[in-house]
């Protein structure tokens, strides 16, 4: 394991120390048998403690793990003869936004995400998933297309935002996220939406409205990143932690607040600890959502979209 | 035009502004943000608070944008009691509405309702920068996403009004949808052949840029209103690179392709009924 997150350094500390009295038993004549068991068990209870109960903040770094699955890492599990296609055909191609097509159980579907990179030089390709207008533009060319052919569409997010670039402004990145909630409203296929990792604001809402919205466990989901809310909250960027508790940014508190359908669990000790796992974890959500959304007829699929959104929000009368 | 506004205003900037605030007497008369020139307060309520020097947009508040563009006595307020909640619990937040509820007279940032437009029935929307600098919250979304509603039953045209400095911090990810559910909205009306028009004011970013403000059939802006999505000082510390001056303005916008037209605010009244006027539906 390469990246420890510092509240899970008991739980690796303790796995060291099994490990090495395993060693020890296999090495020598000595039998440490009963002395494994008790830390074995020990460990058991730790990770209960630590992993069952996650703050806010540790769930922030679990979302950010360096390791932590994209979008191509589900493709590759939960889809077969995926085929990337690239291009806005307006101004070129962002790499930020992965999108193409496959099937999903033998049928075809539209897959749509955010793709980061895992080491810099991936990173600095894919602009750390922070799409240009050009990203957002080629996701709403293969949503119609999707919505030409008859085809579900799934969209993976994975987005710390929209880039925000000199560049990005010119050309118009406010109106092709806009252009994308305005037109995701009417396609007339279904959308099934899943943050994997962080969901960071009109960014991730720009391939966010759909049918159905889940979240993984410790995925986060906000209007702006902790670290942007203190600092224009409380002009200290140092509280994020505090503002990740107040923001109510995890998949719990936006279960809560009736803006997602379910929450996916995650592998003990996060996504990154059992990729295949956590694509299973998917796969039963996934397709549980594609199956009802397919009862629909056109009609009632954009009533339901309609009637889904019109809720959300905290209002009184007086 | 623009160059003009930042030349003028570099030129009168040699008064400290300190001192330039001490020098007018409040209530009589008022000083020009874009040219610091005083004025008697009268004046400037005549032009609409464009400055008669150097024509730099000062706000309005909501009632002042609705007495500039309806009929007299013909518009009709929606939803006025809807007001904010605090679906966070977020420390101060209800003590921070009801004091801009004080001072603003509003029950919260935007004022929807309809009326008469040189005659012509339309559904309308204006937010005030003034109350929580007309930040989007849940209230703003269902009060904007009820008005298209109506705009669409009654087929009606819809007109809104920008000023926003973004999504209300408050509300968390509520702020965020309200995003989609207004744009959502505004699809059905749309889709139903409803005419939307956006009028961007000073300012409008962030998350109301991203969604209804940009998807107006048509979208226009007033002289010098800051128009984006990321904020200019964000961008600079990402890009490392000073912007220049003219960054996000409705003038950069609209040379970037991304408005229809920059209305001065003597010529919106006229515009709009104009441009109502050419999508009646005709041989009725
Ligand atoms: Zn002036």
């Amino acid at each position: 394991m390469k990246h420890v997150l510092d509240f899970e350094k008991p739980v690796v500390n303790l796995r060291e120390k099994i490990a090495e009295l395993k060693k020890i038993t296999q090495d020598s004549e000595m039998d440490l048998t009963d002395e494994i068991s008790t830390l074995e068990e020990r460990l058991k209870v730790l990770e209960d403690d630590i992993y069952g109960n996650l703050k806010p903040w540790e769930r922030v770094q679990m979302a950010r793990h360096g390791e932590r699955p994209t979008t191509l890492d589900y493709i590759e599990r939960l889809f077969t003869d995926f085929i990337e296609f690239h291009g806005d055909r307006l101004f070129g191609d962002d790499a930020a936004i992965v999108s193409g097509i496959a099937f999903y159980k033998d049928k075809p579907v539209t897959i749509i995400g955010h793709q980061r990179g895992k080491d810099t030089k991936e990173n600095i390709r894919r602009n750390f998933g922070m799409p240009h207008p050009e990203g957002y533009r080629k996701a709403l060319r293969h949503m119609k297309q999707a919505e030409k052919f008859n085809r579900p569409i799934i969209c993976f997010i994975d987005t710390k935002g929209a880039y925000p670039g000199k560049a990005a402004e010119e050309r118009g990145q406010s109106e092709a996220i806009a252009r994308n909630l305005m037109e995701m409203a009417g396609l007339t296929v279904p959308i099934v939406c899943i943050v994997i990792g962080e969901g960071g604001s009109g960014g991730a809402l720009a391939l966010g409205v759909g049918d159905h919205i889940h979240m993984l466990e410790n995925s986060t989901y906000s209007v702006i990143s902790p670290e942007g809310a203190a600092a224009l909250l409380w002009k200290d960027a140092s509280l994020a932690k505090h503002a990740a508790e107040t923001m109510g940014i995890t998949s719990y508190d936006l279960k809560k607040l009736h803006v997602i359908d379910e929450i996916i669990p995650e592998p003990r000790g996060g996504a990154h600890r059992d990729v295949d796992e956590q694509a299973k974890f998917i796969d039963t959500v996934l397709s549980k959502s594609l199956k009802t959304l397919a009862t629909y007829d056109e009609e009632e699929l954009l009533e339901k979209r309609w009637e889904k959104y019109k809720q959300i929000g905290d209002y009184t009368n007086r | 035009m623009l160059k003009d506004i930042f030349g003028k205003r570099r030129r009168y900037a040699s008064i400290p502004s300190e001192q330039g605030k001490m020098d007018v007497p409040e209530g009589l008369m008022q000083k020009c943000k874009g040219c610091n020139k005083i004025f008697y307060r009268k004046e400037v309520k005549k032009s609409l608070h464009v400055c008669t020097n150097c024509g730099y947009h000062h706000p309005l508040t909501a009632w002042e944008r609705i007495d500039s563009l309806f009929d007299v006595d013909t518009f009709v307020e929606w939803d006025a009691e809807i007001s904010s909640a605090n679906p966070l619990n977020f420390p101060d937040y209800i003590e921070k509405l009801e004091k801009d509820q004080k001072k603003t007279g509003l029950n919260e940032g935007v004022v929807t309702g309809k009326g008469l437009i040189d005659s012509h029935p339309t559904a309308f929307a204006v937010m005030d920068s003034n109350f929580r600098m007309g930040s989007m919250g849940s209230a703003i979304g269902e009060k904007i996403a009820r008005a298209v509603e109506n705009a669409r039953k009654e087929e009606i045209p819809f007109i809104i009004f920008s000023a926003s400095g973004g999504a209300r911090m408050q509300e968390g990810v509520l702020s965020l949808m309200q995003m989609a559910k207004t744009s959502i909205a505004i699809k059905r009306f749309s889709d139903a052949g409803g005419l939307m028009i956006s009028v961007m004011t000073h300012p409008t970013t962030g998350g109301v840029s991203a969604s209804f403000a940009s998807i107006g059939d048509y979208n226009f802006a007033e002289p010098g209103a800051l128009i984006g999505f990321a904020g200019r000082r964000i961008i600079e510390q990402t890009i490392r690179e000073k912007l220049p001056q003219d960054f996000q303005t409705a003038e950069f916008q609209l040379k970037h392709g991304q408005l229809d037209k920059v209305i001065h605010r003597k010529e919106m009244r006229n515009t709009l009924a104009q441009l109502l006027k050419l999508h009646e539906k005709g041989g009725e």
